[in-house]
Parts: structure tokens; C-alpha cells; sequence
């Protein structure tokens, strides 16, 4: 990538955002976390649905067992948070590598169903095998140690945050770097017309295996970050309003862009942690009018907003 | 020989209610190619309605159906001709989105309506007893929902392949374009299409409210099963609907006999390997 000045400001503006945030708002890092976690997750998806116009449903089957992996890894082998993200993004992409094998030959509604199923099996297998999992209790007992021997997890969850930050800011700035790359861009020439890819020499349906198992190995990430900050893994990990939400808040903030990932969920969760507290049994209505009114009024979501009033601007 | 004969009957039983609340959802898919995620939400409309009429007013049983499925398709019209024409024109995942946006809509107003606990029918006392076949005894509720399943099935097969509307109905399946441009008001059809899908649904809501219990968050919770079931079935195919409800809800009623600890799985697991052997669905339209 050119070292263009310019090109870093929303990336500063970001880290702007995480220092303001923490200081601001200390009693709250939780949530921020949270924000965070499922920023990474959004961002695979991004790679998926928006780069490469799979359209899927089934998210949550990789940050799921990378919840999983990471919990298991953190309780049996080693509880180093390093290598739990590797364990949790190598079971991530594994699940990736084996049900893109069989999903990507499908289209539209079959691969919409497709995703769902995997994700249901997964989240069944999770509950059946109790006595590794913990099933429907959920699997408790994740002790971390000190991210890189230094920083303990703390109550307040100073160190989750900067970590889940640090994570986060690696994974955008490695996902920039692959969207522009020709590895990227081919997955936006499958997006537009997998023909035409075909016909100047692309293996589209390796591709998109490849594709789908990177973004696997990325929601790996997100779910062993999950598993490692709260200690917990519940069956909730699977659970398809979790992949639902995610593509409703890719969407919110813009398909295809990787700073839309950021700002839809940030402002998702806002919302939906401000309607909860608010009114904890109608805040979908909430959530429903949002979801709505992005696809009728800004079908690019609010990264389209600027070019949206740009064009109006000039009378467009 | 018990086992088999129960899982048949409670299987084709669970696979009428697919069919009846599934059939309008293939239907207006393969019309225009909407992923209506918020179909299951008229089958619980029509549930809560009769929840309301029934046991909050105290409506007899059928009554409170026919009221409650006419209140559906009263409601299912409107909604078609103001939200979901200007959804048919968007991306694919802009549709799930919207409609998605819309089944969140519905759960909250029946939510808010008649809380979030579960909505009781009362079916009629006539439906709960048991009938002697003579060689075998059946309970009564499944028989009739079997019936009904099978009168709807020929109706719908004559309204299809016997009826003007059918004609219209085919002709915009195969081509919309063309349809339209030999002069079928297609809007119209779509209106119709929907409303009638909804009113089934609302229908085999009401009726399989004893296998699949009716409560706010039905139709996000059963939203994937009646996705499988056009998926399978292939959209656009009423035939394949049927073919594909009657073997999901016999599939699933044998896993939960047979293997009813790992139910859930086998049967996901069966759809996945029919998906990618046949990813158009039993009956392949495109």
C-alpha cells in the first residue's frame, strides 16, 4: 500500500475512539469490549458477504468453535492468550476449509440454508457432548494466564479491552492489505461475475473455499477473543440471531468497505444496548425500524451516506 | 410395527402443517424471487389471533380461526402492496435484511400485544379425543390436520391447473417479463399469491399450533424450518413443496423416536447432504 497520509485517517480516528472511549466511558469496558470482539467477527463477514458476495447466514459456525477451540485449548493444554487465538483461528478455518467444500457449489437460497444448517449442527454437537463442552451450562473454567506474561486480566477489564483493541487493529490492517491484493480483488471479480472470472482463468470455486476459509480462520479470532475476555463459552456462540445480527450490522454500516464493518456495529450495539436498557421488552421494535430504514433510505449503508448527500448536493 | 405406524402418522401429520404454512412461501418466492424471511411471522399472527378470540373473548374454536385467517390475509394484502413491492427490486441481501427487519416487527407487536409467554388454543373438545380405525386407534387432532392437509393439496392443484388465475399464476412463475408483457396484471397476481399464502399460513399456524406452540418469537424460532422446506422442495413448485414437507416432517418425527437424543443433528445433517446433492431442491426450477 502507498504510505499516503491521507490514507491513515480513519484509522487514527479509530484509535482516537478506543483512547476516548476507555477514558471516558472506564465503567463500561465490557461493553466496549464486546464492541470490539464482534467488530473482528464482522470484519470476516465483510471479507465474505460483502467482498466476495457469498450470502450466508451461518456466521456463528466459525466463531463459534473458535469459542470452543480456544476454551478447550485454554483449559487443557495451555491458557496463553496467543495461542489460543491461533488454536481458535485454526479450528475457525478448519470448519471453514470442510463446509466451504460443500456450500460453495450452491447458490442464493440453497446456500443461505446450507449456512444455517451447519451452523445448527455445530451448536446441537456443542450441547450433545456435555461432558466437553458443558452443553447447555455452557463452558466455565477458562483461567488465562497474562497476555504475553505481562498483563493480567483484571475485574474491570482494562487488559480485555486493549487486548481485544490490539487484535482488532491488527486483523483491519491485515484484512486492508489482502482486499487490495490481487487475492482480494479476485474476490470482488467472483462478486461481480464469477463468468467472466472463469473465462479469463480464475479457479472461482477453490477461490472461494480459499476466501471463506481465511474469513473462517478470522471469525476463529473473534470467538477465541470472546472466549478468552469473559471467561465463558455458552451455546449462544452458534445461535443464528448471532450470525443475523452480524449481517444486519455489516449492512447498517456498508457492504464491501472495511471501515463499514466498524461503524455499523459500533453503532448496532449502541442502539441495541441503549433500547435494551431503555425498554428491555419492545427495544426490537427498535431494532426492526433501524434494520428496515437503513435498506429502504441507504441501501449502501452509512458509509454511502456522504455520497448519498454528495449527490444530492449536486442536485443528482 | 406400533413405532412405524406412529411415526408415519405424527410425520405426516407435522408434514401437512409444513406444507400448509411453507406452500406460500415457495410460491411467492419462485413468483418474485423474494427470500421472505417474515412468512412464519402470519402463521403466528394467525395463532395469537386465535389465541385472543378464542381464549381471551371466548370465540368458539372455528369460529376464532376463520376470523383470525381472514384478519391475515386482511393484513397480508396492504403489507405486499406498500412494503414488500419496493422489496422485490432490491439485492438478494438487502431482501433478507428487509425482511428480516420485518419478522423483528411483527415479534415485537405481538410481544407487546400479548407478551412474550406462550399463546395457548384451545382446540375443541370433539378434536382431542381418540378415533377407532377399527384396526388401529388415531388421535383425532392428527387425523384432521392429515384431512385438511390433503383437501388444501387438491385445491390448490385445481386453482393451478384448472382456473384462469392458475394460468396467470403459472405464466408469471416462468417468465414475469413476459407474463406481464402478454398482458397479465402480475401485480395483481403477486397481491393475490401472497395474500393466499399468508392465509394458509396462518391456517397451518392454527392448526399445528400443538407440534409447533405458537408464542412472540415463533417466527424467528421455526423461521429455518419452513426456509428448508422450499429450499428442499425447489421454490416456485407447490408439488415439490408437498413432496418435501410430507419427507422433512417424517424424517424429523423418525429421528425423534429413534434417535432422540441426536434428533437435531441427524436431521440437519440429512438436509445438508440433500442440499448438496441437489442444490436446486426436489423438483429443480431455477
Amino acid at each position: 500500500m502507498s504510505p499516503n497520509p491521507r490514507r491513515l485517517v480513519p484509522d487514527l480516528v479509530i484509535l482516537a475512539a478506543a483512547v476516548g472511549l476507555f477514558f471516558v466511558f472506564p465503567y463500561d469496558l465490557a461493553f466496549l469490549t464486546r464492541i470490539l470482539i464482534m467488530v473482528v467477527f464482522v470484519l470476516s463477514l465483510d471479507l465474505v458477504l460483502g467482498y466476495a458476495g457469498i450470502a450466508t447466514l451461518g456466521h456463528a459456525a466459525m466463531y463459534g468453535t473458535g469459542a470452543y477451540a480456544a476454551g478447550l485449548f485454554a483449559i487443557h493444554v495451555s491458557a496463553d492468550p496467543l495461542l489460543g487465538l491461533a488454536a481458535g483461528a485454526v479450528a475457525g478455518a478448519a470448519i471453514a476449509a470442510v463446509s466451504g467444500l460443500i456450500m460453495m457449489r450452491a447458490h442464493g437460497l440453497t446456500l443461505l440454508m446450507l449456512s444455517i444448517a451447519v451452523a445448527q449442527v455445530l451448536q446441537e454437537v456443542a450441547n450433545k457432548a456435555r461432558p466437553v463442552t458443558g452443553g447447555a451450562d455452557g463452558l466455565r473454567g477458562i483461567r488465562m494466564e497474562p497476555v504475553l506474561g505481562i498483563w493480567e486480566f483484571d475485574f474491570i477489564g482494562r487488559t480485555g479491552y486493549w487486548y481485544a483493541f490490539t487484535v482488532m487493529a491488527l486483523v483491519l490492517v491485515m484484512l486492508k492489505v489482502v482486499v487490495a491484493s490481487p487475492f482480494g480483488l479476485s474476490a470482488r471479480g467472483i462478486h461481480e461475475s464469477p463468468a467472466r472470472m472463469r473465462a479469463i482463468g480464475t479457479p472461482v470455486y477453490a477461490r472461494l473455499v480459499a476466501i471463506y476459509t481465511l474469513a473462517g480462520g478470522i471469525a476463529g479470532v473473534a470467538g477465541a477473543l470472546a472466549a478468552q475476555v469473559t471467561s465463558l463459552v455458552s451455546l449462544e456462540v452458534y445461535s443464528f440471531e448471532h450470525s443475523a445480527e452480524a449481517v444486519i450490522m455489516l449492512v447498517l454500516g456498508g457492504t464491501g468497505r472495511l471501515y463499514g464493518a466498524v461503524l455499523g456495529v459500533a453503532l448496532f450495539m449502541t442502539v441495541e444496548h441503549l433500547a435494551a436498557a431503555v425498554d428491555p421488552f419492545n427495544w426490537l421494535f427498535i431494532i426492526g425500524a433501524l434494520v428496515l430504514g437503513v435498506v429502504f433510505f441507504v441501501p449502501a449503508g452509512l458509509m454511502g451516506v456522504p455520497g448519498a448527500l454528495a449527490r444530492l448536493g449536486r442536485g443528482r | 410395527m406400533g413405532t412405524i405406524l406412529n411415526i408415519l402418522v405424527d410425520g405426516v401429520a407435522y408434514g401437512m402443517i409444513l406444507f400448509m404454512i411453507s406452500v406460500g412461501l415457495s410460491v411467492t418466492m419462485g413468483l418474485m424471487r423474494v427470500i421472505n424471511l417474515a412468512h412464519g411471522g402470519f402463521a403466528m399472527l394467525g395463532g395469537a389471533f386465535v389465541h385472543y378470540f378464542g381464549a381471551v373473548l371466548g370465540l368458539p374454536f372455528v369460529a376464532a380461526a376463520a376470523v383470525a385467517i381472514a384478519l391475515v390475509v386482511l393484513l397480508s394484502v396492504p403489507m405486499e402492496r406498500v412494503l414488500y413491492r419496493s422489496i422485490y427490486r432490491m439485492g438478494e441481501l438487502q431482501q433478507v435484511l428487509a425482511t428480516i427487519g420485518i419478522t423483528f416487527l411483527m415479534i415485537a407487536s405481538v410481544n407487546l400485544w400479548l407478551g412474550s409467554s406462550l399463546l395457548p388454543i384451545r382446540l375443541p373438545d370433539s378434536w382431542t379425543g381418540i378415533v377407532d380405525l377399527g384396526f388401529r386407534s388415531l388421535p383425532m387432532h392428527r387425523l384432521i390436520v392429515i384431512c385438511v392437509g390433503l383437501a388444501i393439496m387438491a385445491a390448490l392443484y385445481l386453482l393451478v391447473e384448472g382456473t384462469r388465475f392458475g394460468i396467470r399464476l403459472r405464466a408469471a412463475v416462468d417468465n414475469r417479463a413476459t407474463a406481464s408483457a402478454l398482458g397479465i396484471d402480475t401485480g395483481r397476481v403477486f397481491a393475490l399469491t401472497f395474500g393466499l399464502g399468508a392465509g394458509l399460513a396462518a391456517l397451518g399456524g392454527i392448526l399445528g399450533a400443538e407440534l409447533l406452540p405458537i408464542d412472540a418469537y415463533y417466527p424467528l424460532r421455526y423461521m429455518v424450518l419452513f426456509l428448508i422446506v422450499v429450499a428442499v422442495g425447489g421454490m416456485g413448485s407447490i408439488a415439490g413443496s408437498f413432496l418435501a414437507a410430507l419427507a422433512l416432517g417424517i424424517l424429523q418425527q423418525a429421528v425423534l423416536y429413534l434417535v432422540p437424543d441426536f434428533g437435531t443433528i441427524f436431521f440437519f445433517c440429512c438436509v445438508i447432504a440433500l442440499l448438496a446433492l441437489r442444490p436446486q431442491g426436489l423438483s429443480g426450477r431455477v
